[in-house]
């Protein structure tokens, strides 16, 4: 479905660097990133702020140029064949609309199925079945600058899917949204991947939504792919300690014990650091032995600590 | 073409939501276009038949040129396509299956489409409550009109369009919009007919594509010109340059595109 082969791109930026003079850098976004995506997967595309994220997805949808590598898409050239490509991807980004501000989402949704050239009947039955997946009937004759932003994000979502789509482009579709309404999207999500087979690229912050939907993980940092792979591997690739959280009676120096070392105090509570191949229970059974406890309890690592280790460096060669 | 024209159409209802916004500028183009007819009254009475005008051509010609600002868009300036691509919402519009220009001409078409009856019809009414106006002789004279407008859509969407390009490269319209301003106003006879203009200014100022926007309209309202030949040939040719620059820039622009805001 895609094929990136050593991508590169660049910008242009201009700095002022005297009175009139501007001096010009060329600063890279994306360095030589290769991936492919088989018909189907649902892959998570990962990293902090400006590592490249966005600039790889608009490669892939055509809107950008590379600089120089290779890409397809659906066996297209995206940047030469862009319209072409339009007709059998969808994209939504989370902090734009492709709906029309001014008129009711069911407007938007008619105009769209004309863009894509949608026959009236499937457009209706799609329409009835995305209405009931997203669940849009409340809204669909409100105007679009009236919604919440939750239904907008179904809105556009449903605008994105009205041609049937073999490939859904996500960027932070659930950025700035409620519990209720990620769940809805997720769901919706996720179906739309098990059911019909739509191939689903995430870009997100949102971690929830990797570790709920995502059986793939890429992860790039600083223009470069840090990671490729399945969750379970990062999580052991990158060997996150699990964390003993103690509450003693009272404030005592760092708590002493094989198998684990303390790595933040507060008063009477402190964290231990437990490495994944230690055993927790011989720990917690040591610390109980010599101190007075009133709690305990063992947190698993977070995909966010994860994320913080993977984006801090320290990353595993892991392709 | 089906497409482009159920663009224009939603480009149409999305500009028919605000209507109290288009009462209140038609009312105001109706108020200038009184103030307007009374400067050029003045003028004729002081120098009867200049440039081939007559005072109720004169008078006419203000009432018509107010009906015309906003189907034409005399005071230039950029479409909404400026804001998005300093907000980089232009990404959207680059994600969908069609044309970038042709979008946005079907877009313009319908703003123009709708404004012609909400912006152009009350000045000319307006005016013609007051003045005895000079109406089309013919319904065949009337028709002419409506091509002649057309056009001047079309040519008024090129010159809009590139400005609106411009934004690629400098990142902020005001500047642009400031000359194509001032520009648009002088050079379409906005403040005084083209037809006055003296010797070789006038001249110049008669070939530039600001004379198709409404000097042409208003000469064949008028029935000063009949050649509609020319006229056609004169504005549909500044449509296809402007148009085929349009179309150019479109491309330079899509190598060298940055969307602004990730």
């Amino acid at each position: 479905m895609i094929e990136v082969d050593e991508v590169c791109k660049s910008f242009t930026v201009r700095r002022r660097s005297g009175r009139l003079r501007r001096s010009r850098t060329l600063v890279g976004a994306v360095d030589r990133i290769s991936f492919t995506v088989a018909a189907g997967e649902f892959v998570g595309y990962l990293g902090p702020n400006g590592a490249g994220k966005s600039t790889t997805i608009k490669m892939l949808t055509g809107i950008l140029t590379p600089t120089s590598g290779r890409v397809r898409v659906s066996g297209l050239d995206p940047s030469r064949q862009r319209t072409a490509l339009a007709r059998r991807i969808g994209v939504v980004f989370g902090q734009r609309t492709t709906l029309w501000w001014d008129l009711p989402l069911r407007d938007s949704l008619t105009l769209v199925r004309h863009l894509y050239r949608v026959e009236r009947s499937t457009h209706q039955a799609r329409l009835a079945e995305l209405t009931e997946l997203l669940e849009l009937g409340a809204f669909l004759d409100t105007p679009v600058r009236q919604l919440s932003l939750g239904q907008r994000m179904r809105g556009d979502l449903a605008a994105a899917l009205v041609h049937d789509p073999e490939l859904l482009v996500l960027d932070e579709p659930t950025i700035g949204l409620d519990v209720i309404s990620k769940a809805t999207v997720r769901a919706f999500l996720t179906r739309l991947n098990t059911e019909r087979g739509t191939t689903i690229l995430l870009t997100t912050h949102d971690l929830g939504d990797v570790e709920r939907l995502c059986r793939r993980v890429m992860v790039i940092d600083h223009g470069r792919l840090a990671y490729d792979g399945s969750l379970p591997r990062l999580r052991a690739a990158l060997d996150a300690d699990r964390i003993l959280i103690v509450d003693l009676a009272r404030a005592a120096p760092p708590i002493e014990v094989d198998g684990a070392r303390v790595v933040r105090t507060d008063g009477p509570r402190q964290w231990l650091a437990i490495p994944p191949s230690g055993n927790a229970a011989a720990v917690v059974a040591a610390v109980a032995a010599r101190h007075e406890v009133e709690d305990i309890s063992l947190r698993e690592p977070g995909i966010e600590d994860l994320i913080t280790r993977l984006y801090g460096g320290g990353v595993p060669a892991d392709r | 073409m089906r497409l482009y024209a159920w663009i224009a159409a939603y480009a149409l209802r999305r500009y028919s939501t605000y209507r109290v916004a288009a009462l209140s500028a038609t009312f105001t183009n109706t108020i200038f276009g009184f103030m307007r007819a009374g400067v050029l009254i003045a003028l004729w009475h002081a120098r009867p038949s200049l440039g081939g005008y007559d005072v109720t051509d004169a008078v006419t010609f203000s009432f018509l040129t107010q009906a015309l600002i906003e189907p034409v868009r005399i005071f230039g300036g950029s479409l909404d396509l400026t804001e998005r691509i300093r907000t980089g919402d232009i990404s959207i519009d680059l994600h969908r299956p069609v044309d970038l220009q042709g979008w946005w001409l079907a877009d313009d078409l319908g703003r123009a489409g709708f404004a012609l009856f909400s912006r152009g019809v009350p000045p000319l009414l307006g005016g013609a409550l007051v003045f005895s106006l000079r109406w089309p002789s013919s319904p065949a004279t009337w028709a002419a009109f409506a091509g002649s407008v057309l056009l001047a859509m079309l040519v008024s969407f090129g010159l809009r369009y590139l400005i609106s390009l411009t934004v690629f490269w400098l990142h902020d319209d005001r500047g642009v919009n400031g000359i194509s301003l001032i520009t648009s106003m002088f050079f379409s006879g906005m403040i005084v007919p083209l037809v006055v203009f003296p010797g070789r200014l006038g001249t110049v100022a008669q070939l530039l594509p600001w004379a198709a926007l409404i000097q042409m309209p208003a000469d064949v309202f008028l029935g000063r010109r009949t050649d509609l030949l020319h006229v056609y040939a004169f504005q549909g040719g500044w449509a296809a340059v402007l148009l085929a620059a349009g179309r150019l820039l479109t491309m330079t622009a899509r190598r060298r595109l940055v969307v602004n805001g990730g």
